[in-house]
């Protein structure tokens, strides 16, 4: 083997000598374009588009930034805010006058009730004000699980998570399920919160008509048969319904009974967005599940903020434990905010409390909400929006001028003709351009429990007068 | 900057021990000595001109023996994790998971399979350590809910009993405005009886009240500046007012490890986010260069803004912003900063005034300040302060003026109340030596740790102390010890943390005695030696026990 390999060897120098001297040379220029190529750099095909460090500074000191933030005229609107003094309740200070409140969500008047204050302020004197943590790292308290707890009793579900924040609840809770990918069925009068769970989700947003059942069935059955295409692909993508109770925005409710037989049918998760009709419909307050009848199991999640009618702060999400535990870990409204204050969490409860003792106050807020509703219909160039039973109405005009800067501004004359003559009412407030269907503008008028018949017809009368005088 | 200052400052960050990689992986063992003695000479060097006081960062690196052992136990346990779940599906063991309605086992599964096996086989195992229920006021020390569980921490039981008197390592109270008597809370309690808690309105609409504006311009006096605005969550602070601020065709640059709010902010306005490593300058500067340079992606029409996002002090890291360079760059590339200091508001600087003051800077060249009322100011809420444009601008467009309930009052009221004391408005000094006792408090509590051996991250003066675990099986186990000894820390691991970098977190406030402290310390090396937690392989000379007097504030304050 040994001598095989040398006789190899010999016979390679025996060659080498013999071969003609131009091939030598030819293989030598060979081998050393070999190494030329190894060692060379490599071809870019983007060299000449390589800013030189010179280029860059000249581009750098050429670049002009927009401002931080567009100028704002100091007229604009919604830069002068009003001024409210003293606290805001049934009989509130807007600008220096003393008004009757038509204007803040306090539906059963429990913001200034003396229990709910107590009960804050016994709380207060134990707990201090701030958590100062986030629920995870000590900034859970005995009354928050209490809250909790009560809140899932109160609305006969498994399971209820708090929020410290009325507008994160249900923002935090939509991307915490749905994902890239996924599919959400949205109404168009949505409100502002839920766009932004939507946006933050970064799912496919898919909109149907405000309240039109055909509408949504549509899109459901065109994803039907999306889904048929590709079925390996539907089995991952998750589909939900996002709706809301009351509409904030419209003022009236949605067919709730339609949407679970479409959920049944499409196989699609429905949330429910309360915060308007939480504590005001049905007969113990539940909200639109009792007002319809419809098994609360039925509905995946629904979420309302403490804001409105429980008149303390923050928001909840209630449902199966199967739905909401989930939040505990990825709601980021829930895992990286501080907690509630606990004496809010103290005054939640207390509320609660007063609602359940008394179910005869939603039928009292009902009577008012159609009362109201009745005294307004007939005033001129005012068209009243919503249903009898909701209790924060809009008024639009029935005439528009064709400008909405013009349109706000008659509504406003309205409002302050109003806070002269002690009726405190609002403008509805929108982002004009962020909202994605903007709603026409409007005054609120909000209806609580507090209101007397003189003090609704007296406002009704205002509201009359002032249209009569100002949309002539 | 030019480039060889640019280089220069490399150098000043091996030196300043910015993290050599995230994974903590090991490149040069025998640096630091060397680094222990450099430090101080190189932060002269090359910081002379922005800082006007040593700055003085740390992470150590994860010694490669720990990374080896940490990345085996993930091993074991996911493995573990996979035999388990084989029996739960064999119904070999019992399954505590919430089950899907039988009506619903059709529709699409809510969560994927994969998505939980983290929470149900490692997290479920040391669920303990969090969420631990408190019932008293979140103070120097305070009284747990004692809660127990029979099924390896699927479901607890409260036990009934209280554990009384547990020290406070972990709730945000740097200033111990967390209090249930003295002027804030009486403050608050008459708010309550003249206002009720709620407002039932948006500031826009029927819910500004005087007592909100008057916050507004005390916070802008605070802080500086020529206005500011509050809102009523911190976290909403940034995810509703940054989409004000940026929005499409404007470039976001945002530290790696900024806050989920601010994360969300800048999804939420529809710009391009870039991410910069942290606190790391010539990150930043690469990234400021390019955007300016090439525009924006295949339209390569120039950025309408870039905004920088950073934080004050990182709650995770411990880390301080490096401010004044961050500063330079701003003003170098005409790029907007938008400064979060929800940690280091009042925790940080003679007065209370922040990360802007601690560094000496001017806040007028912090284009957005914003902060929270809930860890200074024992209270709830955030705020955003800068010129009065800006706030005009927020005023009008903010989502949270528009959409969202306003503060409570007697949220506001400990507010001001606690901001007056720290300003020395209600004229006492309290407030200036709580701050005085915190920044004492922070520097004797990371030397002394340090002196025992642990890893401690961040910066010296930064009241949150992150102390290295590494192992998952240590986080539940540091956690537990504590408790067990009557001290209550916060413990985090994956995901708040690189999967390696489990620690425990201590948040160091001016409630807290030397006593309490000492206390805290000795513990804290029992269970050290108990769990073998003292990696540092650094030689820190214990120096002499002394008090830390004023004069050596001052000396470190100048």
């Amino acid at each position: 083997m040994a001598s095989g390999q040398q006789w190899v060897l010999v016979e390679m120098v025996q060659a080498f000598y013999e071969a003609p001297a131009y091939h030598l040379i030819l293989e030598g220029i060979l081998i050393l374009w070999i190494i030329r190529l190894l060692f060379s750099k490599t071809y870019k095909l983007q060299e000449r588009s390589d800013l030189t460090e010179k280029e860059k500074e000249e581009l750098i000191e050429e670049w002009q930034p927009e401002p931080l933030v567009p100028s704002v005229s100091k007229d604009h609107p919604s830069l002068n805010y009003d001024v409210v003094t003293g606290p805001p309740s049934h009989k509130i200070i807007v600008n220096g006058k003393e008004c009757i409140n038509f204007a803040s969500f306090n539906f059963l008047g429990l913001l200034d009730n003396e229990r709910v204050k107590l009960k804050a302020l016994s709380s207060l004197k134990k707990y201090g004000v701030g958590t100062c943590g986030p629920r995870g790292f000590y900034g859970t308290f005995d009354v928050h699980l209490e809250l909790e707890e009560r809140l899932a009793k109160f609305m006969r579900t498994e399971e209820a998570i708090i929020y410290s924040y009325g507008f994160a609840t249900i923002a935090s809770a939509i991307p915490a399920y749905s994902k890239r990918g996924d599919i959400i069925f949205v109404d168009e009068a949505a409100c502002f919160s839920i766009q932004k769970g939507l946006q933050a989700s970064r799912s496919f947003i898919k909109y149907f008509k405000h309240n039109d059942m055909e509408d949504l069935e549509r899109l459901l059955k065109e994803q039907e048969i999306e889904d048929q295409k590709n079925p390996r692909k539907a089995r991952v993508i998750r589909r939900f319904i996002v709706v809301e109770g009351l509409y904030i925005n419209t003022a009236d409710i949605c067919p709730l009974p339609e949407l679970v037989k479409l959920k049944y049918k499409y196989k699609v998760r429905i949330f429910l967005e309360e915060s308007m009709s939480f504590g005001v419909l049905g007969e113990h307050g539940r909200g639109v599940t009792e007002h319809f009848g419809v098994n609360i199991d039925d509905i995946d999640l629904i979420s309302a903020n403490m804001e409105n009618a429980v008149a303390s702060i923050g928001g909840f999400c209630c449902g199966r434990s199967f739905v909401i535990d989930h939040q505990r870990l990825s709601g980021q409204g829930y895992c990286f905010s501080a907690s509630l204050p606990p004496m809010l969490a103290t005054a939640a409860i207390e509320a609660l409390n007063i609602m359940e003792e008394d179910p005869g106050i939603f039928r009292v807020l009902r009577d008012k909400c159609k009362h109201v509703h009745k005294a307004l219909q007939g005033t001129p160039g005012l068209k009243v929006v919503g249903e009898p039973f909701a209790p924060a109405l809009h008024l639009q005009l029935e005439n528009s001028t064709g400008s909405r800067t013009n349109d706000l501004k008659l509504l406003r004359a309205i409002v302050d003709y109003s806070l002269d003559r002690q009726i405190a009412l609002t403008l509805a407030r929108y982002l004009e351009k962020e909202e994605r269907f903007l709603p026409p503008p409007s005054i609120r008028v909000v209806v609580t429990v507090e209101q007397t018949q003189e003090e609704i017809e007296k406002a009704a009368q205002c509201i009359r007068e002032a249209a009569l005088k100002i949309l002539k | 900057m030019t480039e060889s200052a640019g280089n220069k400052n490399e150098d000043c960050h091996a030196a300043n021990g910015v993290k050599p990689g995230r994974n903590g992986m090991v490149k040069n063992h025998h640096h630091h000595h060397q680094y222990q003695k450099q430090e101080k000479v190189y932060n002269a060097a090359c910081n002379g001109e922005l800082y006007s006081r040593p700055f003085i960062e740390s992470f150590e690196e994860t010694p490669m023996l720990v990374a080896v052992l940490t990345y085996m136990g993930y091993g074991i346990l996911t493995i573990f994790g996979y035999l388990r779940d084989f029996m739960r599906e064999w119904k070999i063991e019992k399954c505590h998971i919430a089950r899907e309605r039988e009506e619903q086992k059709d529709f699409v599964p809510l969560y994927q399979d994969f998505e939980n096996f983290y929470t149900r086989n490692l997290y479920m195992r040391i669920r303990d350590s969090w969420n631990r229920p408190i019932c008293s006021v979140p103070g120097a020390t305070f009284d747990l809910v004692e809660r127990s569980s029979n099924d390896y921490n699927w479901t607890f039981e409260y036990t009934g009993r209280v554990v009384k008197d547990v020290i406070n390592l972990g709730s945000y109270n740097y200033l111990g405005f967390a209090e249930n008597t003295g002027a804030c809370a009486t403050a608050a309690g008459e708010a309550t009886v003249k206002f009720g808690v709620g407002v039932a309105s948006t500031r826009q609409e029927i819910g500004n009240l005087n007592r909100h504006e008057e916050l507004e311009k005390l916070t802008a006096s605070f802080l500086g500046v020529e206005s500011a605005m509050a809102f009523g969550m911190g976290f909403a602070t940034n995810s509703m007012n940054i989409p004000a601020l940026a929005g499409k065709g404007c470039l976001i640059l945002s530290d790696e490890l900024n806050h989920a709010s601010l994360v969300l902010g800048a999804r939420l306005s529809g710009s391009t986010i870039r991410v910069f490593k942290h606190n790391n300058m010539q990150s930043l500067e690469k990234l400021l260069r390019d955007a300016i340079a090439h525009g924006q992606p295949r339209t390569h029409r120039p950025w309408k803004k870039i905004l920088i996002l950073v934080e004050g002090i990182y709650s995770m890291e411990g880390s301080i912003i490096r401010l004044p360079e961050v500063i330079a760059l701003k003003k170098k590339y005409k790029a907007y900063l938008y400064l979060d200091e929800a940690h280091s508001i009042g925790a940080l600087g003679r007065s209370g005034r922040g990360v802007v003051e601690y560094f000496g800077l001017d806040p007028k060249d912090v284009d957005v300040m914003m902060g929270t009322f809930t860890k200074s100011f024992g209270a709830a809420g955030g705020y955003i302060g800068g010129r009065k444009d800006l706030i005009d601008y927020l005023q009008s467009h903010s989502h949270s003026a528009i959409y969202a309930i306003s503060m409570s009052l007697p949220v506001v009221e400990q507010i001001i109340t606690s901001m007056k004391c720290i300003m020395g408005m209600d004229g006492t000094t309290i407030g200036r030596s709580r701050i005085q006792r915190l920044a004492e408090n922070t520097v004797y509590f990371r030397r002394r740790l340090r002196e025992m051996g642990f890893i401690i991250y961040g910066n010296n003066d930064s009241p949150v102390v992150p102390m290295m675990l590494y192992m998952p099986a240590k986080i539940g186990a540091f956690g537990r010890e504590m408790l067990k000894r009557n001290i209550g820390v916060v413990v985090v691991g994956f995901p708040a943390t690189p999967i390696i970098e489990s620690r425990a977190r201590f948040c160091i406030s001016a409630a807290h005695t030397k006593e309490m402290l000492d206390r805290a310390l000795d513990v804290i090396s029992e269970v050290g030696d108990l769990l073998q937690l003292k990696y540092s392989r650094r030689k820190v000379l214990p120096s002499l026990d002394r008090p830390f007097d004023e004069t050596t504030y001052e000396e470190n304050e100048e």
